[in-house]
């Protein structure tokens, strides 16, 4: 009995110092080494390691791309407006001796010094931008500097600083304002223009279409007035070829036509003398 | 924020037990093979000597002892479901990626696995104002779609790779948009706002090494913001507006021009009818004249004279008259026209009213006689 509760024991115990005496780094971390304190070793490969129970104890740390959020910032471009800057960067752990030894292995702390490294870069870059610049043509320049500079002093953290991206580039909200204004009469030009347009053309549809209807009336008039030439010329001949027959004798018939039209009120009032030739009976019978 | 983020949290050893009995030889094989290869030949050694410590009781130990070292051993298997992969990792270190079907790891914590779904596609959004080239501000909205085409690089290499996503989708959208006008992003650049995007972004993802792939970049919206969506929807109306004024005056053209045509044609018929009209009318009284004229010619004197005479007195008949018998007027000659023609309407009474006072008539008539007389005998004493 003693026999199996010892062997119990003794597997138990084994299993313990086993457990204490081993450390696992996984694919996703770093570890530092300690033996009372000091550092002993920290280039370790993912794996299964030992330790000496006590005396070693271990640090872990992330060994993946971590994320570094920067706050909004107002920066001043060359012209000396006012931007608002967001960014983030992304880095991560490289040498964990070094980042232990200057940050106390603390993250938080880490990234307090990054932010305050990439800040003063952004400023500094920006500061050598317009405007114009800074929201397009030179957006990717200005984040690969950054990255560069900020990089070799980050280096001195044992981090390697991978990215340095912009995110949003703002102006502030008075400006914003502002651009707003801009932006709606430049639309309101648009529109005047579009609608002016829209005008134009239609003057000359409508001008264009009383010219056609002119033209239209002007020609029919013309025929109109060439047809009733055509109906005069062809009566005059007929007449004339008629009356030419006898000219003296049309005067005569047409006279008495005449009067016959023209007398043929009784609004009109004659006086005559009995001397013309309708009375010449009218004295004396002959 | 990233959702429908398959299988992130399910347990990867909640899946063991749907399997079917293993192949029990092969795993201890397998077993052995692998612990062989880390401890040498120690652990072989190790365990039969605990059974081999006391009788029968001793055995009984060393049959509990197999039995919790089988069941440990069976806590290992696992199945990759389609579009799984199985991420294994031996004290820590990567190993192998497992495709899917049945599998066996060494028991936890020696070897681990995780389960990722590579094949779902995930979604982003973002929605957010930003500045074009031309500074003006639209409002973005994008839809990223993606999904995992390294799973060792998605699980080792970055803490919060969706997250990550999210970032990339943000500086990507933005860095697009700040080298593009407004008016090429609200409208036709829609489509090239989204692929140049999706090229930034797995750019950016494949530095990171995060094994995320994008499928798509969608922008659901493009649009100015809404402090200055007034004037932009007024534009558009603007534009609509143009195209209604050219409409009416093509309506007015449309209108004008037929109408312009009709009454043309209307002049022309009036003119033929009037050719007509003449023409005919001409032939009409031509006809009447030559006629005439044969029969004048068989009669001159008699015909003209009948013609005459009918002619007068058909004129004589119809208006009143006065015979003045003075050859060459008379200042002192009154004649009381006015009165004359206003009795003129109805000649009855006109006559009447001469008639009522007959004496005035009469010895009117006779000074207008003698007068005549007078003048006459004044006329033949010249």
């Amino acid at each position: 009995m003693s026999n199996i509760k010892f062997g119990f024991i003794l597997i138990l115990v084994a299993g313990a110092v086993l457990m204490m005496s081993t450390f696992i780094v996984h694919e996703r971390e770093l570890a530092i080494k300690f033996k009372l304190g000091e550092i002993v070793e920290a280039d370790y490969e993912p794996g299964l390691y030992f330790q000496i129970p006590i005396i070693n104890n271990v640090r872990i740390f992330d060994s993946r791309i971590l994320t570094m959020d920067t706050p909004s910032e107002r920066f001043l471009t060359a012209e000396k407006k006012n931007v608002i800057v967001n960014s983030f960067a992304k880095w991560r752990i490289v040498d964990p001796k070094t980042f232990y030894t200057a940050t106390a292995g603390d993250e938080r702390q880490a990234i307090a010094r990054m932010a305050s490294i990439i800040n003063n870069e952004l400023k500094g870059q920006i500061a050598s931008k317009n405007m114009r610049e800074v929201i397009s043509g030179e957006r990717a320049t200005i984040m690969q500097v950054v990255t560069d500079n900020a990089g070799v002093k980050i280096r001195d953290l044992g981090i390697e600083l991978i990215d340095v991206r912009i995110k949003k580039v703002e102006l502030p909200e008075n400006v914003s304002n502002n651009v707003y204004r801009r932006m709606a009469t430049e639309r309101q030009t648009v529109a005047r223009e579009f609608r002016s347009r829209g005008e134009e053309q239609a003057k000359q549809i409508r001008a264009n279409a009383d010219r056609q209807r002119e033209e239209i009336l002007a020609e029919a008039y013309r025929k109109s007035e060439e047809i009733r030439g055509e109906g005069d010329a062809s009566a005059a001949k007929t007449y004339a070829d008629s009356y030419n027959q006898d000219p003296e004798f049309y005067s005569f018939y047409r006279s008495m036509k005449a009067y016959d039209v023209s007398f043929g009120n009784n609004q009109d009032m004659i006086l005559l003398s009995p001397d013309s030739d309708f009375y010449k009976y009218f004295k004396k019978a002959e | 924020m990233p959702w429908n983020e398959p299988g992130k949290d399910k347990d990867p050893w909640g899946q063991r037990n749907n399997d079917g009995p293993p192949d029990l030889d092969e795993l201890f094989k397998n077993l052995r093979d692998k612990f062989g290869g880390l401890f040498g030949g120690g652990g072989k050694g190790r365990i039969p000597k605990v059974p081999g410590g006391g009788g029968s009781l001793g055995g009984v130990i060393g049959f509990v002892v197999i039995a919790m070292l089988v069941v440990w051993a069976l806590t290992g298997i696992y199945i990759v479901d389609e579009g799984w992969r199985g991420v294994e990792t031996r004290f820590g270190k990567r190993t192998v990626v497992t495709q899917a079907g049945p599998h066996w790891h060494m028991p936890y914590p020696i070897e681990d696995v995780e389960l990722i779904n590579v094949s779902d596609i995930r979604t982003a959004r973002n929605n957010s104002k930003m500045l074009t080239s031309d500074e003006n501000i639209v409002v973005m909205s994008i839809e990223v779609q993606y999904n995992i085409k390294d799973a060792q690089d998605y699980v080792f290499e970055i803490r919060d790779p969706d997250l990550t996503l999210l970032q990339t989708a943000e500086t990507a959208i933005r860095e697009v948009v700040g080298n593009n006008d407004m008016d090429l992003i609200i409208t036709e650049g829609r489509a090239v706002v989204g692929s140049a995007t999706k090229e930034i972004m797995q750019e950016i993802l494949d530095n990171y090494r995060t094994g995320i792939n994008v499928v798509t970049v969608n922008m659901d919206e493009a649009q100015p913001p809404e402090e200055v969506q007034d004037a932009f929807e007024d534009a558009i109306r603007a534009r609509e507006d143009e195209q209604r004024i050219i409409n009416e005056a093509n309506a007015y053209r449309n209108g004008v021009v037929p109408q312009a045509r009709g009454e043309g044609e209307g002049l022309l018929e009036q003119a033929e009818a009037y050719k007509t009209r003449v023409i005919k009318s001409a032939q009409g009284e031509t006809s009447r004249f030559n006629q005439l004229l044969a029969e004048y010619r068989q009669a001159p004197e008699v015909t003209r004279e009948r013609i005459y005479l009918d002619t007068i007195e058909s004129v004589m008949a119809r208006s009143p008259k006065v015979m003045i018998d003075i050859p060459n007027g008379n200042n002192l000659m009154f004649l009381p026209l006015d009165q004359l023609m206003s009795g003129k309407s109805s000649s009855n009474t006109g006559l009447q009213s001469l008639s009522g006072s007959d004496s005035d008539t009469k010895s009117l008539i006779d000074e207008f006689n003698s007068n005549a007389n007078r003048n006459r005998s004044r006329e033949s004493r010249e």
